[in-house]
């Protein structure tokens, strides 16, 4: 009621950008959804307008975020092609996530979570840089300054969760919906001058599922990046730097969180105050993990990376492949001790061939930094295979 | 011998050109049924029949289905025929993540990696599929063509799969399978059956690939597998060079291997066909002799094959020059430049833990039926050192594997 009642105040005050941006001609999205800055959950169907969720608002020339949406940030996240992301979470009023302390919080039903994958723009190409999107999102989130590409929500509905992407129109007033993936043909500007083109991949809606259902038994589509380990860091917000556990806690989005610093946590994979191995382990968590764990769909490997996996043939010391195909290389093991060249690891990170490259999904590009990582991480093992 | 040969690579090259005639006439279709195709999966609902039409599609992103109880019909293996060319990303075809699964009738070709993936499944059939890499065999090409892994109640039927880098037919830790009546040419492996317990395989050809028909057993896997029969199938003039990646398990298969078993147990071979495999028409061996050290194996792997049944199969020529300059000294060395390997070629590796009087139990040895058919122990744990041709301890018999029962296989 409330809510209702806020929604028309600021519906008056915002006024006609609001309605341009948000209505367009449909009205599948209710009534209520036009100049209201609640979001909406659809606890069915497929809206084709990113809008009609109403989590993001194009107004001013900037993207903001609506009522009681939350961004968040990963310790480490998945590299994806250099793309910078806003990763926003919304659950219903009065309702909070349960925490846990090794998988994803449990969500109530209602709860949408968005990332939206941006680019800064620098003319028509778009920009290697680090990814600062608290601070911009603080200082108004200017639309010229970036190029959107793709927004993809992950919805909790009765049934479980389901995936939904959804493409920026050029005029970055919109997204639409496209279950079917999409292929957009970018220029990246180094920060070192040089530029290089690459096809930037959008997952179809079964490839979502393709990381997100972590499960290969079970296939239910989950969150990856909400969980206590990822969470755990401070966050930029409007009012100045807060840990995430404690901000949703205060704010009703989390119950049962202990005290930060009773929570798991891991390392940024570049900061170079946390060491080596907390580092590698973290990239190859968030990187290769939703996968290669114990019940994920590349368990028919046998690599498993998970941030708690054992030490040892699993994790891919002296392993030999099993159906890496074009993936070896040439090379005997996942990872010979020392010599990170010689390591299957390595050679797959480092590659832009489908059928080659790891993971199979999310990057046309190569993360030379996450690749430097793992070698500088092998380089530094004892051992060998002989 | 040279007769039959000569005729059977002239039959052979015959069909292989007219395949690719027939795939060069056809043109490439609407390149927006790709779009199509993706949201019929995607929409896809149980009961569903996808009907692939016929034409040569372009595909340029990786499909997947992930909805139980659907079916993908096409109008036959030469007519409705995907073709991956232009593919810009994905590591497969086709990939399934789903039960109850038909496929049938249709083509896939020149992807970039596995043809057609199917993980984690019950109750699946493949039928006349055919999985193809166009531009003759290569290591660049896709490793896998048709490719069930952790799967129950499979059937493959009536496939052809050419080029492979790795398996043409293949299906891993799977339970419950059938393999028949398929034909894999030009791959590194034909037909392989890995970590998988309880398989029939029969009435199919091998021939042209690197090794014909595998049975392996491959450690740090989550499944082992047991119990394969193998018979009625022909395998034959398999002698082409080991194109697959290093590193891979098959890529240690020598070139000229006609059936192949590597640490599996259970594994009965019968009335066969098996010709002109130059290295050896039947191959049981050790992980030990591949590029697996089995180092670093988990501890409930059984690296020695045992139990190994082979009885009533017709074999001629093969084994006059073999792969590897280790074996073709060898052979040289116990019979002649112009000599030949036994039929069933040993690499000797048991397990000391279980002899008996320096004897291995019946129960747990490569028993060889038929007097005609002679075995070379050639002393892999001691690098050639001392390889006999003693057959006495190998003529036994064992008891036989029941046949495989599948609901969707009556036919």
């Amino acid at each position: 009621m409330i809510e209702t009642m806020r929604a028309g105040l600021l519906a008056a005050v915002a006024g006609a950008a609001l309605a341009l941006s948000a209505c367009g001609e449909t009205t599948q999205g209710g009534a209520e959804v036009i100049a209201s800055t609640m979001p909406v959950f659809h606890a069915e169907g497929r809206p084709e307008k990113l809008s009609e969720w109403n989590l993001l608002r194009v107004a001013d020339g900037g993207l903001a975020l609506n009522d009681r949406v939350t961004a968040y940030d990963l310790n480490s996240s998945l590299f994806t092609d250099y793309a910078h992301k806003l990763r926003t979470v919304w659950l219903p009023a009065d309702e909070a996530a349960k925490y846990d302390g090794e998988e994803t919080f449990d969500f109530p039903v209602g709860t949408v979570i968005s990332k939206t994958f941006y680019y800064p723009r620098e003319g028509d190409a778009v920009l290697l840089a680090d990814d600062t999107t608290a601070e911009r999102l603080n200082s108004g989130f200017a639309l010229a300054d970036v190029r959107l590409i793709e927004t993809r929500l992950l919805v909790r509905r009765e049934a479980g969760w389901e995936a939904l992407p959804y493409v920026w129109n050029a005029e970055q007033t919109d997204a639409v919906l496209k279950r079917t993936g999409d292929a957009q043909k970018l220029t990246l500007t180094g920060l070192n001058g040089s530029s290089s083109e690459f096809t930037y991949i959008v997952p179809n809606a079964n490839q979502c599922a393709g990381c997100h259902a972590t499960n290969a038994t079970t296939r239910e589509v989950m969150p990856i990046g909400p969980k206590a380990r990822h969470l755990n860091r401070d966050f930029s917000y409007a009012e100045g730097a807060e840990n995430q556990l404690a901000e949703w806690s205060k704010l009703g989005l989390l119950s049962g969180a202990p005290e930060p610093t009773d929570a798991p946590r891991n390392a940024v994979w570049n900061d170079p105050g946390a060491s080596l191995d907390s580092r590698a382990r973290a990239y190859l968590d968030i990187n290769c993990a939703h996968c290669h764990n114990r019940v994920g769909p590349a368990d028919t490997s046998g690599l498993l990376l998970e941030h708690d996996a054992p030490v040892g043939p699993s994790l891919g010391l002296c392993k030999l492949p099993i159906a890496a195909g074009n993936g070896t290389g040439g090379r005997l093991f996942g990872i010979v001790p020392g010599k990170a060249d010689q390591s299957i690891f390595t050679y797959r990170m480092e590659s832009t061939d489908p059928s080659i490259m790891m993971p199979e999904l999310g990057r046309s590009l190569s993360h030379a930094e996450g690749t430097q990582l793992i070698a500088e991480w092998i380089a530094a093992m004892d051992g060998s295979c002989a | 011998m040279k007769k039959l040969f000569a005729v059977a690579a002239l039959s052979f090259m015959l069909a292989a050109c007219s395949a690719q005639e027939s795939a060069d006439e056809m043109p490439l279709g609407d390149p927006g049924y790709e779009e199509v195709l993706m949201a019929q999966l995607l929409d896809a609902e149980p009961g569903d029949v996808i009907t692939i039409p016929e034409g040569k599609f372009p595909i340029t992103r990786s499909l997947s289905l992930t909805v139980d109880g659907v079916t993908i019909r096409g109008a036959g293996m030469d007519k409705s025929i995907l073709s991956f060319k232009g593919q810009v990303s994905g590591a497969e075809g086709l990939l399934v993540t789903a039960s109850d699964f038909t496929i049938e009738g249709l083509a896939i070709e020149d992807t970039i990696g596995d043809a057609l993936k199917i993980s984690e499944g019950n109750n699946i059939t493949i039928r006349g599929v055919r999985t193809e890499w166009t531009d003759g065999y290569k290591t660049e090409n896709g490793a896998y063509g048709i490719y069930p892994v952790q799967t129950t109640n499979v059937l493959m039927e009536d496939n052809v799969a050419i080029g492979a880098s790795d398996a043409g037919i293949y299906v891993g830790q799977s339970a419950n399978v059938i393999v028949r009546r398929n034909r894999a040419e030009w791959n590194v492996a034909g037909i392989e059956i890995e970590n998988t317990v309880d398989a029939d395989v029969y009435e199919n050809v091998a021939t042209n690939n690197t090794g014909g028909i595998l049975v392996f057993n491959m450690p740090n896997l989550p499944q082992l597998g047991e119990r394969t029969r193998v018979f009625n199938n022909r395998v034959v003039d398999n002698n082409t060079e080991n194109f697959g990646h290093e590193g891979t398990p098959v890529a240690s298969v020598p070139a000229g291997s006609g059936i192949v078993i590597t640490s599996n147990d259970k594994v009965e071979v019968f009335d066969n066909e098996i010709r002109n495999n130059q290295t050896a028409n039947i191959i049981i061996s050790s992980v030990f002799s591949t590029n697996y050290s089995g180092l670093s194996a988990q501890p409930n792997y059984d690296p020695y094959p045992e139990g190994i049944y082979i009885y009533g199969n017709t074999l001629e020529g093969g084994g006059d020059s073999p792969d590897g300059l280790d074996l073709k000294t060898l052979k040289t060395m116990m019979f002649g430049i112009n000599g030949s390997f036994p039929d069933v070629l040993w690499d000797g590796f048991v397990n000391p833990d279980k002899l008996v009087n320096g004897k291995l139990p019946v129960d747990q040895r490569i028993c060889i039926e038929d007097s005609s058919v002679g075995i070379i122990n050639v002393d892999g744990p001691n690098e050639f050192a001392s390889p006999n041709t003693e057959d006495a301890d190998h003529r036994c018999t064992l008891p036989k594997l029941p046949a495989i029962k599948l609901e969707n296989a009556d036919a």
